[in-house]
């Protein structure tokens, strides 16, 4: 195609669109509303991922035996054999009762090594031996742990039914729901998006009847409404990307600031970690949009 | 550089309005198209345009069997035919330079050339001091010689005319029947449905008169056929 040919065709779908504001409009409202809740939802559920991915790899299950068995290190060992063989099972690591006592001693008598001198020859926690158990997935947590309190000679499981649980069925919830509403919105905006393209296509029926008739080809009579329909999806996602930009900066820095009890569980991803995803998806979100609305509408209206 | 041999046209209604009609037009002629109103003079000319498919019969124009012709050739066997109507059909939300220009965008001319030709082409039709007005601002003469500007400006071998003075009065008929024979004189084969009897009279060109959808005379140097 001519440079000028082009320019042209820009000319004339950004023409349809300032002739045809109100419906316009409304087309970029709902796909700005589209992209601004995929940017959202987007950002929450990566979050959400990434906290429990971290949890994940931080929380692990301890399990403790039975007196007898915590000083026979075969019989511990053979235990874990059993255990290691599950398939959700990432890995295991052991804790002596040695470094039980050592981890313990530097945590609880730091600074004043002589108070624990007097337990020097006598390990209090001699039968705390453990295995350390990590998951593939905190999402089995609980059924593992049920498999663990069948497993006789096993004393003790330690593990954090905390937020993890809650965590990744909230995240589930809110992937579902947000689906659900971004693919609504993505109807409506197409919908819209078709009607608007109509418009402009009827108010140039005389255009482009003199066009047939001078010999234009059908590819030129259809592309100002497919750069029209393009534009507007540009226009869409444009507008709540930058929106969400500045929104994640400033919620992030202000959790961060308010909560900083939490800042050690909840570790927001970079913003350009974010946007280095969101950006293409959202512009090829709304340039889709606006792409699949004109040749919808394109069909439908200008058959010949 | 026109040939039909054997065309009629029936509408899906069933009126028919093209019968059977054998018509040879050579090329570097000036041709009249003339009859009453529902005899079957714009069917011709849509067959031609091909904005109609025959219901039988085969049309050649300029070597090319457009009855044949794939849809997607159209657009270029448009090119080489420049029309002009009654209802001038101007593009009202643009200056006389841009619907003239218009044509040539539409073929994707480069932007150099068009800044040459519109000018050039406004100059020849006489309105070289209005390319900066709407239609709207111009009367209807001028109006049709901005149509008869943009049908020419890419230089088409074949000009069709349906009609081109049935809204004007005679002077402005007459300057815009004489543009059409300079056009002719210039070597561009011109086709003008008219009902413009003392025109037609005039001008001594060949007139084929049509009647019912069938053509009922054919003379070089034709008159408007007396009839009841
Ligand atoms: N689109 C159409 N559908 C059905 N009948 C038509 C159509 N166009 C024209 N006709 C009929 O075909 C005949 C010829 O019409 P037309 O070619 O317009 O005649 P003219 O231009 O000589 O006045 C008329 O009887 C007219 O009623
Ligand atoms: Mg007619």
């Amino acid at each position: 195609m001519r440079i000028s040919t082009f320019f042209y065709c820009i000319r004339q779908g950004m023409q349809n669109i300032i002739r045809n504001k109100l419906f316009s409009l409304a087309s970029i409202g709902t796909i700005c509303a589209s992209v601004f809740l995929l940017g959202i939802f987007y950002s929450i559920v990566v979050n959400f991922n990434n906290i429990i991915r971290e949890a994940e790899t931080k929380v692990g299950i301890t399990i403790f035996f039975d007196k007898d068995i915590s000083y026979d290190q075969a019989r511990m060992e053979e235990i874990a054999a059993q255990i290691e063989k599950r398939i959700e099972v990432q890995s295991m690591v052991f804790i002596s009762a040695e470094q039980a006592w050592e981890h313990y001693k530097d945590k609880y008598f730091e600074g004043r090594p002589e108070m624990a001198e007097g337990f020097a020859q006598d390990n209090p926690l001699a039968a705390s031996a453990s295995y350390e158990i990590y998951l593939n997935n905190v999402e089995d947590q609980t059924a593992f742990v049920e498999y663990l309190k069948e497993i006789p000679g096993i004393r003790r499981i330690n593990y954090s039914e905390m937020a993890v649980r809650g965590l990744v069925s909230v995240n589930k919830i809110i992937t579902y729901v947000s689906a659900v509403i971004v693919t609504v919105l993505i109807f409506v905006a197409i919908f819209l998006i078709t009607n608007t393209i109509g418009l402009s296509i009827s108010v140039r029926r005389e255009e482009i009847r003199i066009m047939r008739l001078i010999g234009a080809t059908k590819f030129f009579i259809r592309q100002p409404f497919i750069v029209e329909g393009i534009l507007i999806g540009l226009i869409g996602a444009g507008i709540p990307l930058a929106v969400i930009y500045y929104i994640y900066m400033n919620v992030v820095s202000y959790v961060v600031e308010r909560l900083k009890l939490l800042s050690g569980l909840i570790v927001f991803l970079p913003v350009h970690q974010i946007m280095s995803i969101l950006i293409p998806a959202a512009l090829a979100l709304g340039v889709g949009i606006g792409f699949f609305g004109s040749i919808f509408s394109v069909r439908k209206h200008l058959r010949a | 550089m026109i040939h039909l041999e054997n065309v009629s046209k029936t509408y899906e209604t069933g009126s028919k309005a093209v019968r059977d009609l054998n018509l040879h037009i050579e090329a570097g002629e000036f041709v009249f198209i003339v009859g009453n109103s529902g005899s079957g003079k714009s069917t011709l000319i849509k067959l031609l345009l091909k904005e109609l498919e025959p219901t039988s019969g085969s049309i050649v124009v300029d070597g090319l069997d457009i009855t044949r012709m794939k849809r997607r050739k159209i657009p270029m066997y448009r090119r080489k035919i420049g029309v002009v109507f009654q209802d001038f059909r101007l593009l009202k939300d643009r200056s006389i330079y841009e619907n003239v220009a218009f044509a040539q965008r539409v073929i994707a001319a480069p932007g150099r050339e068009i800044k040459r030709r519109v000018p050039e082409i406004l100059n020849m039709v006489g309105l070289a001091g209005k390319y900066k007005s709407y239609p709207r601002q111009l009367s209807g003469g001028e109006q049709q010689r901005v149509a008869i500007a943009r049908a020419l400006v890419n230089r088409p071998g074949i000009l069709l005319a349906d009609e081109p003075t049935g809204n004007l009065d005679p002077s402005n008929s007459w300057e815009i029947m004489n543009l059409l024979d300079e056009v002719n004189r210039q070597g561009t084969t011109v086709v003008v449905v008219t009902h413009n009897r003392e025109i037609v009279d005039q001008m001594k060109k060949r007139v084929i008169a049509m009647k019912s959808g069938r053509i009922v005379s054919d003379e070089e140097e034709g008159g408007y056929a007396n009839e009841d």
